[in-house]
């Protein structure tokens, strides 16, 4: 937790960010956002969360960004120009600074990062560090809280992603078949 | 190598690109080393997500991507005749059932569903529990693999 590189990361990260969104090339845009989710997978390794890291890394970085750019290429690859009124991007502005404000007057509420104290500490990680070993027998708690604890969940999960991929093959592959 | 991709310009220089990213001898010469390796690394997270970072969802992934970059530099054809759609959307269905009969056979030998403890292939529940963790892991890597590879297809498919 070096402060000086956390900055330099948050701030390529909102540099990214606001980019992606302003270009109107699509696969520029795309990309942008795949460098965007990689500093965030490094920004999750920061913060000790490894397997948020490595999901981020291979799903966000990797595997969306070819799909996002396969999807492009069935449709067109420039963004036309729309003519905004100039009101409505300063409602947009506003907004952005109120919800900002909201979120700075709660900042300095949170927890600091790791603290054994903290509310979210106290409810069920303590069972899940002392007994997930001896009672699931794997060494990754992230795993056993996966798979074992909270198996339902999961099991949903993979449920969700065998639909997504149903409904793909209903709406495209028949078009194509 | 020459390759045609200064030639092209305005709005259907898209096929034409890709064809000449498939003849790239660089992309090609590195995919060649880079996607075994690849896949290997997705079958070491898939099988040791139980003890280190990782697990089923992200080995899916990986590999997915793995054959992504195989499908990309080598024309999706081939990729297809190695990897075809109809064995993929059979992976993905097997990866579910796994996950849920796993689930059905800890309610047969007496336990809760989805309790792996009561599953009678450990001599302990904790030693049940984790080989049933690895069968579930393997459940959602194959169909989280799969899945990916089925709708990349399907958004790629007649753009090579």
């Amino acid at each position: 937790m070096i402060l000086a590189v956390d900055i330099l990361l948050l701030a390529v990260a909102i540099l990214l960010a606001v980019k992606a969104i302003q270009t109107k090339d699509l696969i520029e845009s795309i990309i942008l956002f795949s460098g965007y989710s990689f500093i965030l997978a490094v920004i999750w390794f920061e913060l000790n969360s490894v397997d948020v890291s490595f999901t981020e890394a291979a799903v966000g970085a990797g595997v969306s960004t070819i799909l996002l750019v396969a999807v492009v290429s069935l449709t067109l690859r420039h963004e036309e120009e729309e003519t905004k009124s100039p009101i409505r991007s300063y409602l947009a502005i506003l907004a952005c600074i109120v919800f900002f404000a909201i979120l700075a007057v709660g900042v300095p509420d949170m927890p600091k990062i790791g603290d054994p104290n903290a509310p979210h500490h106290q409810h069920v990680v303590p069972r899940y560090i002392e007994k997930s070993y001896e009672e699931t027998g794997v060494e990754n708690i992230v795993t056993a809280i996966l798979a074992n604890y909270r198996g339902y969940d999961t099991l949903g999960e993979v449920t969700v992603i065998f639909t997504a991929g149903i409904s793909v093959i209903l709406l495209i592959r028949r078009v194509w078949e | 190598m020459k390759t045609d991709v200064g030639k092209v310009d305005g709005k259907e220089n898209g096929t034409q690109t890709r064809k000449a990213i498939k003849r790239g001898i660089i992309l090609r010469t590195n995919a060649i080393f880079m996607v075994p390796f690849i896949l290997l690394w997705g079958l070491y997270v898939l099988t040791h997500g139980s003890s280190g970072p990782g697990g089923g969802f992200q080995a899916g992934v990986v590999l997915a991507a793995g054959v992504i970059l195989y499908a990309v530099v080598f024309g999706l054809d081939r990729a297809k005749r190695d990897f075809p759609i109809k064995v993929m959307l059979l992976i993905a269905s097997i990866g579910v059932s796994i996950y849920a009969w796993v689930g059905l056979f800890a309610l047969f030998f007496g336990g809760n569903y989805l309790e792996y403890g009561a599953l009678p292939i450990g001599h302990e529940p904790a030693e049940s529990s984790e080989l049933g963790i690895e069968m579930v892991e393997i459940g959602i890597g194959l169909t989280v693999m799969a899945i990916m590879l089925s709708i990349f297809y399907d958004f790629a498919h007649g753009r090579d």
